[in-house]
């Protein structure tokens, strides 16, 4: 059986690839910059956050990841919904947060977090994720 | 001991710049008495620096707490079994079995090497007595000299890290230490080839041989990470796209790449300038992952504490990246392909785009791992992307990289014509269809996993046909019965079916990665009679309160 035209067609092979390499290359590009768009957190403090807001207005729905402790006595659980609330903290700044999920193990009144979620118009941080900070270094922390 | 360890620390320093001079001295001038010198100096290196690994290990096994490394890693309770890998719980420590390790393969370099390849030999020397030296620097001018004394002796030492005390300890960072360090060797031979100006197929089986091992220890190295942190650390799972672990799997990435397209220029010597620059790119990635991991540039759960140290590695990375840079470029003229892409459906063609795939891959880890730093610079805010944007940036080019896994092998060199592949297509592509509609009609319904499966079906179709034919046609040549054939199959033609090999295990890595879509965590509280509902694989499954009491009362 004859090879059908587009086989053999006349565009070169070089050229033929470099449109194979163009749309792989292309993809990769297109992939990367639309998942960092839609991924990407801002790593802040309350502190900064409410900077943020305060400058710009619509900084809100956006991907974050903050840092800061949890205030004690501020933790509630609603095991039937699975959710947690408690405020965040970095001294100054004071955050509520709803998180629906399951919290890590090591995740006490008190202990530092870092949340994962969005903040909404109404002042609450939705996480998606809760980390419990522990020292899980190979060295200790250097003397002073 | 620890005088002596310390002192043969600076006799390594010696010998191995005294190496490094030699060799490059002796290699440019063709003096042998100087290359003879360089080839000796990776032997005395390699001495020196087991007795200093001897000695600290001596020291470690005598609780000698008078030492800050020991004090600060062991403790008079800690088995015997961690107290050997005490030598590289800690940065310190670590380094000098990083320089112990390289100066173990430059003598294995030396010696297992072919007559063939003598004449790269003492630019081999020569780079790797550099690396090392550079290594040995660091532990005796950045404040990292695992002798240092303490001031006093402690009655006892802190202990090692109750996370690092798990069997992993024991062989997962000597395994990727094996890898990781190995990648010296071709890169040292790459370098040799350039300042040689002997760029012909002959360095290539050299250098193919080393990123072999090089790849296979690296290979272990992170499947054994995988399983330590999947039993270890609560991350609920094997791969956190940690930037530690995205250092050692970059090399890797691009090493992969290298054993693939290196056919090419073996059967048809194109992509000269290509290759080269994956050897060289593969182990400045090297370079770099120690840097991230030792300067603490990014935050990870595998860093050290932040020290000089890393300065130290970020110049060296500078240096020899603009080294190899000049080098490769002036060299340009001498890499010129011998053929040209004859078909966009060839084997080469499919070799190219899983280069780019891999590359890809390699590339967007890279970005995904630097971008906290990139945005700070640039921006002036902190973005960090976290497993989401790996996972969704690579299941698709992973699963590209997969089918091509299974569409390479079937397409000829140079073109591939229709009958060859009709001749080729119809087993692995029904087998293809049948598992999908097996795993539909089962009740599976997430597309990912559905794709991921399916492809697998097909790559493992192509290589069952492989073997099946070369069976028949040994069979049909020397009467051989089946077994035999293909096991004369794998001993005749190692590369080939040995490759084969190790895509089943890409398949078998790929469907157990795919298997993570069904990773489902739900915590509910039931009062008797009452249901629960969990997603499983094949549609959903009901619980009722009297199976929860079971598993969750002792």
């Amino acid at each position: 059986m004859p090879e059908p035209e587009w086989y053999n067609s006349p565009m070169k092979a070089g050229t033929k690839f470099a449109l194979g390499a163009v749309l792989i290359v292309g993809s990769v590009a297109y992939l990367m910059a639309s998942r960092i768009r839609q991924t990407g957190q801002y790593f802040l403090t309350p502190s900064e956050l409410a900077q943020r807001v305060s400058a710009d207005p619509s900084f809100y729905d956006l991907g974050l990841k903050v840092g800061a402790r949890v205030v004690p006595g501020t933790v509630s659980k609603e095991i039937a919904t699975q959710t947690l609330r408690f405020h965040i903290t970095d001294g100054t700044v004071n955050y509520p947060v709803i998180f629906k999920g399951l919290p890590p193990d090591t995740f006490t009144d008190s202990v530092e977090v870092v949340v994962e979620g969005r903040l909404q118009k109404d002042g609450v941080i939705y996480a998606t994720n809760v980390l419990a900070k522990c020292g899980s270094r190979y060295e200790a922390v250097p003397k002073a | 001991m620890s005088l002596l360890g310390h002192l043969s620390l600076w006799l390594a320093f010696l010998v191995g710049l005294w190496g490094a001079i030699t060799g490059f001295v002796g290699g440019a001038q063709s003096r042998p008495d100087l290359q003879q010198s360089a080839r000796n100096a990776t032997f005395a290196l390699l001495g020196t620096l087991l007795v200093a690994v001897i000695s600290l290990e001596i020291a470690i096994f005598r609780h000698d707490f008078s030492l800050e490394y020991v004090a600060a890693y062991t403790s008079r309770n800690l088995p015997t079994f961690y107290l050997w890998s005490a030598l590289y719980a800690g940065q310190k420590g670590s380094l000098l079995l990083w320089a112990t390790v390289l100066s173990l393969f430059a003598v294995l370099a030396q010696v297992l090497t072919s007559r063939r390849h003598r004449a790269y030999l003492p630019y081999v020397a020569a780079v790797t007595c550099s690396v090392a030296t550079f290594f040995i620097a660091v532990m005796l001018f950045a404040d990292a000299n695992p002798f240092q004394r303490l001031g006093f002796t402690p009655i006892d030492g802190r202990g090692m890290n109750p996370q690092l005390q798990n069997p992993g300890m024991v062989f997962h960072p000597p395994m990727l230490y094996l890898g990781y360090i190995s990648i010296t060797i071709p890169f040292a031979f790459a370098i040799a080839a350039l300042l040689t100006r002997k760029l012909d197929s002959d360095w290539l089986v050299a250098v193919r041989k080393w990123t072999l091992v090089s790849w296979l220890f690296l290979s272990i190295g992170l499947i054994l990470g995988m399983w330590w942190a999947y039993v270890e650390l609560g991350w609920g799972g094997y791969w956190a796209w940690d930037p530690v672990e995205n250092a050692a799997l970059l090399p890797w990435l691009v090493m992969t790449a290298f054993l693939h397209s290196v056919m090419i220029q073996e059967k048809r010597g194109m992509l000269k300038k290509w290759n080269l620059a994956l050897i060289l790119g593969a182990w400045l990635l090297s370079i770099f992952g120690t840097f991230i991991t030792r300067s603490g540039v990014i935050s990870s759960v595998h860093s050290f504490t932040q020290s000089s140290v890393g300065y130290f590695f970020l110049g060296f990375l500078v240096v020899a990246a603009i080294a190899s840079a000049i080098l490769y470029v002036s060299r340009l003229p001498l890499l010129e392909a011998e053929a040209t892409l004859e078909s966009m459906v060839s084997r080469e063609a499919s070799f190219l785009f899983n280069n780019l795939l891999l590359i890809g891959i390699a590339f967007s880890v890279l970005w995904g791992t630097l971008f906290p730093i990139l945005s700070e610079a640039i921006k002036g805010t902190k973005v960090t992307v976290g497993p989401p944007f790996f996972n969704q940036v690579n299941v698709p080019l992973g699963l590209a990289l997969l089918a091509m896994t299974g569409i390479g092998p079937l397409i000829a060199w140079r073109r591939a014509s229709l009958p060859n592949l009709r001749r080729q297509f119809p087993v692995p592509l029904t087998s293809c269809v049948f598992v999908l509609l097996i795993l539909l009609v089962a009740g599976m319904r997430d597309i990912g996993a559905l794709i991921a499966f399916s492809i697998g079906g097909f790559v493992l179709a192509t290589i069952v046909q492989e073997f099946a034919r070369g069976a028949r046609a040994r069979h049909r040549q020397y009467g051989e019965p089946t077994p035999f054939a293909v096991l004369q199959l794998l001993s005749r033609n190692r590369r080939r079916y040995g490759g084969y090999i190790v895509h089943v295990a890409i398949v078998l890595l790929f469907v157990a990665f795919a298997g993570m879509a069904f990773k489902t965590e739900t915590q509910a509280s039931l009062r008797p009679g009452e249901t629960a509902t969990l997603r499983v694989p094949m549609g959903t499954c009901t619980r009722s309160r009297t199976w929860a009491s079971r598993s969750t009362t002792p």
